[in-house]
């Protein structure tokens, strides 16, 4: 259930695309023709899964503050957590191109149809977004962050794949000069994240009670804690 | 004259060939932090820093560097670089690097960065990267600055944190007539309809600039 909840929010409600804008300048360059964009959003699917999985690992182990201590004592408070961003796009930048080699050793089929958009793909913010979002929500296990990948991949390429069907159609419309190309490309960009936001109701079910409780409770707590600090000056008192 | 005969470098970037609305770069963090104006104009620095020392470095290391690996050559200088930045805002402006979040590590993936480094730093001396970068991320941050300026000011009234329409519970100033904050503004759609707006006035002033349908 709770990858079902996670596949579903990280495709639709949290859309890299329409919520976060990661990955627009691919997202815009490569939008022209449905079957180049369909390639580029399979290349997205492909490395988001194996990379989130593989930094939620080094972030894990190595890198939030107390991930050394599986080496012993003394590394108990090391935190390394600065080192991310370096991490994060070394591992980017070779798994990428690992990928590119195996892929063209092992399948030539799937490296013509994948292969040119590999390279583009390290420097696509869509993957270290990925990434840095996996860490800064704090995925808890790494089979969530296998889905975290699939589903921020394939909400990716639903985006992709509906830009480029809508480029396609308005070759033949009357778009205001100064509007064609870019500029159109932008303002209709802009009317679907609207239309993805109606999404984000669709869990507030569940999320809508979480809120409900927490705020309470927090004011739960601090009562308690001010009850605590008064019983305690009645006593030094 | 020898240290103004570059200054289109500078220029350039600004209007006509600026790397958000011209060349299509850097668009994600363009769209994502500009809800405040504060955020907008720290994001423009650190991204003038970043661009600026990067083009340097990486045009002092030109001849050194070999084709075959130069991404991820390029990669890591970017990250060193945006480490110190993030570090620095974390220490001096920790409230700030909160809004920012993950968009601050996003500098190293922004496109104008590794653009800018594939298509002038790799082939040009240290001084016109310099200025190729100072005018690069001086036109990334123009966009910025204006997106930011209209976002804040419809959305919540307000610039740089001042209350520059009067106050919205009090009913003072253009609040007093009626007006009513436009809270759709600060959310994610309209940051792209703004720039769309914003391509669309800077095209129909020059028309040099349109493209085929």
């Amino acid at each position: 259930m709770e990858h079902i909840e996670l596949l579903f929010k990280s495709i639709f409600i949290d859309n890299m695309v329409f919520a976060t804008f990661l990955g627009m300048c691919s997202y815009l360059a490569v939008s022209k023709k449905v079957s180049t964009a369909v390639g580029l959003g399979a290349a997205v699917i492909f490395v988001l899964a194996i990379t989130v999985p593989l930094n939620w690992v080094l972030d894990q182990y190595l890198l939030q503050p107390g991930a050394l201590s599986w080496l012993g004592e003394e590394y108990a408070d090391y935190d390394l957590s600065f080192l991310s961003f370096i991490m994060f796009i070394a591992t980017i930048a070779t798994m990428v191109q690992l990928v590119e080699i195996i892929v063209e050793k092992f399948s030539p089929s799937l490296y013509n149809s994948l292969g040119i958009f590999l390279p583009l793909i390290a420097v696509n913010c869509a993957i270290l977004g990925g990434s840095l979002f996996m860490q800064s929500r704090e995925i808890q296990s790494l089979g969530l962050a296998v889905t975290y990948g699939v589903g921020s991949g394939i909400g990716w390429f639903l985006a992709i794949l509906a830009i480029a069907a809508i480029r396609e159609k308005i070759r033949y419309s009357n778009v205001p000069p100064a509007l064609r190309g870019l500029g159109i490309t932008f303002i209709i960009t802009g009317l679907m994240a609207i239309g993805f936001m109606s999404f984000g109701g669709m869990l507030t079910g569940g999320a809508g009670n979480d809120k409900g409780d927490t705020i309470p409770q927090v004011a739960i707590e601090k009562i308690k804690a001010e009850v605590e600090a008064i019983k305690d000056n009645s006593k030094n008192e | 004259m020898g240290l103004f005969k570059d200054s289109n470098l500078v220029t350039d970037p600004l209007t006509d060939t600026n790397p958000v609305t011209i060349q299509v770069l850097g668009i994600c963090s363009a769209l994502a932090i500009t809800a405040e104006l504060e955020a907008s104009i720290v994001m423009a620095i650190a991204v003038l820093f970043v661009l600026g020392a990067g083009n340097v470095v990486i045009s002092l290391m030109r001849n050194i560097i070999p084709s075959k690996i130069r991404i991820i050559v390029q990669l890591i200088v970017v990250a060193a670089l945006v480490i110190i930045v993030d570090l620095v805002l974390k220490a001096f402006a920790y409230q700030l690097s909160k809004t920012l979040s993950v968009f601050v590590g996003l500098i190293i993936t922004n496109c104008i960065i590794m653009g800018r480094f594939e298509a002038f730093a790799l082939a040009n001396k240290p001084w016109r990267s310099f200025l190729d970068g100072i005018g690069n991320a001086l036109g990334y941050g123009v966009i910025l600055v204006i997106v930011g300026f209209f976002r804040e000011l419809l959305g919540s009234g307000t610039l740089l944190g001042f209350k520059v329409l009067g106050d919205p519970i009090e009913k003072t100033g253009a609040y007093a007539y009626g007006y009513e904050n436009n809270g759709f503004m600060l959310l994610a759609p309209m940051a792209l309809i703004t720039l769309g707006i914003i391509i669309w006035v800077q095209r129909s002033k020059n028309e040099a600039l349109i493209e085929e349908n």
